[in-house]
């Protein structure tokens, strides 16, 4: 690195000087940038959380009031709470498992894996408003495609899925499931750097394709899974477009979730204070999760040359 | 070592091989049924939504006009006899009303068991959705905006990412490591917290129902993700070309334009895919900034399109199909962009 500076010594100091100009201003769009919409915007997110504001008259200052209105007066915050808790404790682990499953199949040099790959990938891409219409029709309990499977295979009164209460919220998770294309790459990335003489060396061992499963890959694959553990939590607790336009929040708030209640008390009823506190009690909980999970880690994910 | 040693071991290893083809077929066949759903349904007619079963062909049922009236054709096959074609004059309890098909005109009437009866139908993909659900809503105009703005971003973002990550990477100034941290650091911070504020910004600005919002931010930093990506490629470029480009006298702006980005074609295409789907996908960002018609993108359009014509569902289909072809198109010219930056993202976070 500091090569160019030894060549030159003599000048070294004058081009220093210039290198550092040279560096913020390269990197002022991002200063720029970070200063405007994120650091400015957090401290002022703090400031507008302790007030009450519906943007048109000024704000009035009410202390914590919001953050104990949240946590000790608001139902529905608890509601929208518990629903982002169960779809993130319920897809991620199926998610994951999934998403493991499919890449070690992958992985078992199959012919043809960049079609498998292609189609398994594919709808991670196209994850949007189109794809959100296109499961509401599939989970149409009448005529959608999953319940006429249901009822091909066997069961004759397949759930009611968006429709139902207490099927929401799973319908979401299947559909979750069918997005894990990242997931999947990043998984099959990982089996592809355990090593082979590992592998062989305990083949000659004598371990059975489980017994190396379990005793090779899984540990030599713990930061790949620790990292896309991490990535799934904190996105699904964020999970918003699916249920703003496959349910809206519905039946009867069974798919309230987090980021959809944050996002009608700011923009459908301008309670910027309450969504604000909303927002850094949001952080909290992320924080937390992502602080249990690294903590956690020096249990079960191995390092390579380390230890 | 010898692979063939291996190969030749074990037949556990061939069934095993196998065992992981079925399942990798069925998940496939399953993956793979809402795209077919999708595009399949968009073809079909109104009613035909509606029908219980899994037919992906579009159909058209085959009718005669015959005495005023518009008379579903069919064949007639007994157990034990030739089919005939009729026509159904009408259904109930399982018996239907037929009459023979003489022609144009209506033969000897009877009854059947419905069961006998297979109304005829013919495959008739309905093009003309595309055209009626195009033209449902202003989507010309949509994807006119969704266009402006998926390029301006793309732009933005691979610019002053990798303009940020040349300084992170290669020059050396104070603060740079600390800083550093911080970047990687908002990649933590999630997004709702600066929602709000950031909001108020642009409404100050008087930027709300204008493109701006969605295309400024790119511009600056271009998000942290592609920052890191791009630092952690400068970094594995040979220093010495860069000296050697010092010593003639070249500045870190030529150095950076001359050999860093022209070595970096890779990566910045993979950013650029990249950044074209988030974008083109997005849907909380047009949201929350575009209220007007003449300003909303693909993403906001459709959703507009399904508080309009929510049981049209011929006609979402149609419109999400064609919503989703760019997005298919890229994916299936970068597919090699896609694979490598998923794992970039993966590995080296």
């Amino acid at each position: 690195m500091s090569g160019a500076t030894q060549v030159i010594g003599g000048v070294s100091r004058r081009l220093r000087r210039r290198q550092a100009v040279e560096g913020y201003l390269f990197a002022s769009p991002w200063i720029l940038g970070f200063l405007l919409f994120t650091l400015g915007p957090m401290i002022a997110s703090v400031w507008i959380s302790l007030h009450s504001w519906n943007v048109l008259t000024p704000p009035t200052a009410v202390g914590l009031a919001n953050y104990h209105r949240a946590l000790f007066e608001d139902p529905r915050f608890w509601k929208s709470l518990v629903n982002t808790a169960y779809y993130a404790f319920v897809s991620v682990p199926l998610g994951m498992c999934w998403a493991l499953l499919v890449a070690v199949l992958l992985n078992q040099k199959v012919r043809g894996l960049a079609i498998f790959r292609t189609i398994f990938y594919l709808p991670s891409v196209v994850a949007g408003v189109a794809t959100a219409l296109v499961w509401t029709l599939l989970l149409n309990p009448d005529f959608g495609a999953v319940n006429f499977i249901l009822r091909k295979i066997g069961i004759a009164s397949p759930p009611g899925w968006l429709l139902d209460e207490k099927w929401a919220m799973p319908g979401l998770i299947l559909m979750s499931l069918w997005g894990l294309g990242n997931m999947m790459i990043i998984y099959l990335a990982g089996l592809q750097n355990v090593s082979e003489e590992l592998q062989e060396a305990a083949e000659i061992d004598g371990a059975g394709p489980l017994k190396r499963f379990r005793h090779v890959t899984l540990p030599m694959l713990t930061p790949t899974i620790f990292f896309n553990l991490v990535m799934s939590v904190i996105g699904s607790f964020q999970v918003f477009m699916q249920t703003y336009v496959m349910t809206n929040g519905g039946p009867n708030d069974a798919t309230l979730t987090y980021v959809l209640y944050l996002y009608r008390n700011a923009f459908e009823q301008f309670k910027m204070g309450y969504a604000s506190a909303l927002a850094w009690i949001l952080f909290v909980i992320i924080l937390a999760m992502t602080l249990l999970i690294i903590k956690s880690s020096s249990l079960w994910v191995y390092y390579e040359g380390r230890r | 070592m010898d692979r063939s040693f291996f190969a030749r071991k074990s037949t556990q290893q061939r069934v095993a091989r196998g065992v992981a083809y079925l399942v990798l077929l069925a998940g496939s066949a399953i993956f793979i049924i809402p795209f077919l759903w999708m595009v399949s349904s968009s073809l079909k007619e109104y009613e035909r939504i509606f029908e219980p079963g899994l037919r992906l062909i579009p159909r058209h049922n085959v009718t005669v006009e015959i005495e005023g009236r518009r008379l579903q054709t069919a064949w007639y096959a007994p157990p034990d006899g030739e089919r005939k074609r009729v026509v159904i004059l009408d259904a109930t309890a399982g018996i239907a009303q037929l009459a023979k098909l003489e022609g144009e005109r209506l033969g000897e009437r009877f009854e059947a068991p419905l069961k006998q009866v297979h109304e005829i139908s013919m495959v008739a993909p309905q093009w003309h959705n595309y055209l009626d659900a195009w033209r449902a809503l202003p989507f010309t105009i949509f994807l006119r905006n969704t266009t402006i703005i998926t390029l301006a971003a793309i732009l933005g973002q691979v610019l002053s990412a990798s303009v940020v990550a040349y300084a992170f990477a290669r020059l050396r100034w104070p603060g740079r490591d600390t800083l550093f941290i911080v970047v990687l650091a908002t990649l933590m911070l999630p997004g709702q917290v600066t929602m709000i504020p950031v909001y108020l910004i642009f409404r100050e600005l008087r930027w709300i129902d204008t493109l701006l919002p969605l295309i400024v931010p790119a511009w600056l930093g271009g998000g942290a993700m592609f920052i890191f990506l791009l630092r952690q490629f400068f970094l594995t470029i040979p220093v010495e070309l860069e000296e050697a480009a010092r010593i003639d006298g070249a500045s870190s702006a030529a150095i950076f334009a001359r050999i860093m980005l022209p070595l970096s074609k890779p990566i910045l295409a993979t950013i650029a895919v990249f950044s074209f789907i988030h974008h083109w996908n997005d849907f909380m960002g047009p949201l929350i900034y575009l209220n007007s018609t003449d300003k909303m993108t693909l993403a906001l359009g459709l959703r507009v399109f399904q508080g309009t014509y929510g049981s049209d569902w011929h006609l979402m289909m149609a419109a999400s199909t064609a919503v989703l072809l760019p997005v298919l198109i890229i994916f299936f010219f970068a597919q090699k962009q896609f694979v490598r930056s998923i794992v970039l993202t993966g590995i080296k976070g």
